[in-house]
């Protein structure tokens, strides 16, 4: 009876047994990213999969349950998470997270964020007022969050400071680097023309000088309907555009229905680290995204 | 930098020199081990100042979205707000309403062997609208925040403001405890505290109409504590004044209901999540009413409450957005141990155990589009002789009903619903259906589990 209490006690209670800082992520790019800087010293959670809508997520018990063990919850804001997150906080009972504290960072505070309107109206669809918050497809912007990430991990677990500095300093390194090797590869894709599933890439288009002629939603974060289809057919049935781009939590029928009537390359893009079995990190995810659209989009 | 230019100078002298000289062997092994020495120290230079170039770049890069965000180029929030204005609490307003049909009059409706209390009742017929709820939320300072729900109902041609919710909530507690107090839904079973617009059909299900008059709602205080653990286990508890069904009565000076809840969940794969609960009510009722307005039935004792709960979601890979099913189930006991008061006759001791269950599926097979169908039922001991031919005689059979609704949503924020529902619990079976919308705007907060 008493072993059995101690066992049950120990599979309840993991907390003592390791000190180990403890991330919630609302979505993978940041959880990778905490990875990338924590490296053995942080135990890492993302509340969402690459094949998940981060608008439309369930409150469910077991993320509950993961804020309340949480050190730092970090999530992409800009109201991306708002149908969820608030549930999540607010059942949680872990003050050390709530919006304010040391404990809870809004990636998207940290980078110039792109379509920001202060004047909205619902009748505008699914809008963002404070911006776009898809800011991880700019390599640029994880890397002005990752300077962040690292200060706030290290804030919140000194002694472990200066590993996390270091991790910090040796991703900064490398991930430059990268930056670089994709703008020189992903030089020929300046000037592609892109129609895209939901406003899911402004950043990526920014960085690379790629053109967004079109989205198969007609009014944001609500499905493609028939009639918007059907305008874009006509619109770019004789060229006008080189590629069609979906995320894979995206329905694949709209933009393969295009595709067809028009001719246009349907491609799918891994939005975040976990969308194709290519990118299996920050760095795998980039290189995924230049090299598929490379595939796509006819060029010398 | 000067020096290795200097060294760079005596290696390749040193090189010139040894070549020309024919150097023997031994020469050129101190020679090679010099370059290599030489190359190596280069190298970890190169390494330390691409090191530091990177870290400055990166410092740039952050000093511009910095200044980028004081000069306010960055988006922040839309700020044209000043003064006590920007502390303005999020405001939102559900619109519901229905057009309801029924094959016999529902104005005698009543379930034989449960005399209804509080909300409950059959949905008003034809057209009109339901409760028009006001809701009002802020964070009160960094330790406390607010909720009130206003709900805007006519009654008997006449508007009334009710404060329906109005509650404080504790949000710096230590050690995964919360705390709320003030008017609240109650912690237990799972649809009690569910508001009305996030319902799947237009009525609650038996059990909830006959043992809680729709939702039990009280003044009072919850504590609730979570424990760190990856499985999500919640125990609460609340004390509460007992003004309303099923407390009713105010007993104890006040505090005259409590309550216990426990609730257990967790995921299984990326596909299925589920939550499992029970929970106890345990009220001492005065004088408690039910039944008919104007001529109620009193129950003065103890009422108690015990549930299970039983909640499963999936969706393909956990994308809810395109596709999803929810099934959920509860079961309800109850037992009433005092006394009725019958209008125009004598208090009679009453003591019998009544149960109630219901069951219910929704699929969206494609964004936009649900389908569901429920199940609910009761069943009662037989209160005994003293109580035959009145509201409380145990039923000849079961009440049950079986609804199927499908509805439609253009977005998050509004929704259209067809229901059926075969009605086997009221005085003869009827066929009843209607259509029901459900909009809101503004603030909208997030929806729980």
């Amino acid at each position: 009876m008493t072993r059995l209490v101690i066992a049950l006690a120990i599979a309840l209670f993991p907390v003592a047994a390791s000190a180990d800082l403890e991330i919630f992520a609302c979505e993978p790019e940041w959880a990778a990213l905490a990875a990338e800087i924590g490296a053995e010293h942080v135990n890492t959670f993302s509340a969402t999969t690459a094949l998940q809508d981060p608008h439309y997520i369930q409150a469910r018990p077991s993320l509950i349950a993961r804020v309340r063990r949480a050190d730092l919850v970090v999530c992409s804001g800009a109201q991306l998470e708002s149908g969820w997150l608030p549930a999540l906080l607010q059942k949680a009972n872990n003050r050390d997270v709530m919006p304010g504290k040391a404990g809870y960072l809004e990636a998207s505070r940290y980078v110039l964020r792109l379509d920001a309107t202060g004047n909205v109206d619902r009748s505008q669809g699914d809008i963002h007022p404070l911006g776009n918050p898809h800011i991880q497809t700019n390599p640029h912007n994880v890397a002005a969050v990752a300077r962040v990430l690292g200060e706030r991990m290290a804030a919140l677990d000194p002694v472990k400071a200066p590993s996390y500095q270091a991790g910090l300093e040796d991703f900064s390194i490398r991930w430059r680097d990268a930056i670089a090797a994709w703008e020189a590869r992903a030089k020929p894709l300046a000037g592609t023309r892109v129609i895209t599933h939901h406003k899911s890439w402004v950043y990526l288009e920014r960085w690379l000088g790629i053109d967004e002629v079109a989205n198969l939603e007609a009014v944001a974060g609500l499905p493609p309907t028939a009639t918007h289809l059907s305008k874009l057919t006509s619109e770019f049935g004789d060229g006008g555009a080189d590629v069609i781009v979906r995320s894979p939590y995206q329905d694949e029928r709209p933009s393969k229905w295009l595709s067809e009537r028009t001719g246009i390359t349907a491609i799918v893009l891994p939005l975040t680290v976990g969308g194709t079995a290519e990118a299996v990190d920050l760095f795998a995810l980039f290189d995924d995204i230049v090299e598929r659209l490379l595939r796509a989009v006819p060029h010398e | 930098m000067r020096i290795g230019i200097f060294r760079v100078a005596v290696l390749a002298l040193v090189l010139v020199y040894s070549g020309t000289a024919g150097a023997q062997e031994s020469e050129i092994g101190e020679l090679r081990a010099a370059v290599a020495q030489l190359r190596a120290d280069y190298e970890a230079r190169i390494v330390e100042l691409e090191r530091r170039l990177a870290v400055a770049e990166q410092n740039a890069t952050q000093a511009s979205y910095d200044a980028q965000q004081a000069t306010g180029a960055v988006a922040a929030a839309p700020s044209s707000v000043s003064g006590n204005s920007a502390f303005n609490p999020a405001i939102g307003i559900i619109f519901q309403g229905q057009a309801w049909n029924y094959q016999r009059s529902p104005d005698d409706y009543a379930v034989q062997g449960f005399p209804f209390g509080g909300e409950a009742g059959p949905v008003t017929e034809g057209l009109g609208i339901g409760e028009t709820e006001l809701i009002f939320n802020a964070n009160v300072d960094d330790k406390f925040t607010a909720w009130l729900t206003a709900a805007l109902a006519l009654e008997d041609g006449e508007a009334v403001v009710e404060i329906e919710e109005a509650w404080i909530e504790a949000t710096a507690l230590p050690a995964g405890f919360g705390a709320k107090f003030g008017r609240f839904f109650s912690g237990i079973g799972y649809l009690n505290g569910k508001h009305s617009h996030t319902w799947d059909f237009v009525d609650q299900p038996l059990p909830y109409q006959a043992f809680l008059g729709d939702q039990y709602l009280d003044d009072g205080v919850q504590l609730r504590w979570l424990a760190p653990t990856n499985l999500y286990l919640e125990l609460g508890g609340e004390v509460l004044q007992g003004s309303r069904y099923p407390a009713g009565g105010s007993a104890h000076s006040g505090f005259g209901s409590y309550s216990l809840f426990a609730n257990v969940g967790g995921d299984v794969g990326t596909d299925s999540s589920w939550l499992a609960g029970v929970s106890y009510l345990d009220t001492e009722a005065r004088e408690r009413a039910s039944g008919d307005e104007d001529d109620p039935l009193l129950f003065d004792g103890d009422s108690t409450l015990t549930s299970a709960l039983f909640v499963w979601k999936w969706a393909p890979n956990g994308n809810w957005k395109q596709r999803n099913f929810k099934f959920q189930s509860e079961l309800f006991w109850r037992s009433n141990d005092g006394s009725y008061t019958i209008p125009g006759g004598p208090g009679l001791p009453y003591d019998a155990d009544q149960r109630g269950w219901y069951a219910q599926a929704v699929y969206q097979p494609v964004p936009r589009w649900r389908i569901g169908g429920r199940i609910d039922s009761l069943s009662s001991d037989d209160p005994g002789a003293a109580f035959a031919g009145t509201a409380l005689a145990a039923p000849g059979s079961d009440p049950q009903r079986y609804s199927f609704m499908a509805d439609w949503s253009n977005s998050e924020f509004s929704r259209l619903r067809l229901q059926y529902t075969k009605d086997e619990a009221g005085p003869s079976d009827d066929n009843q259906w209607g259509l029901q919308y459900i909009h809101s705007i503004g603030a909208h907060g997030a929806h729980t589990f």
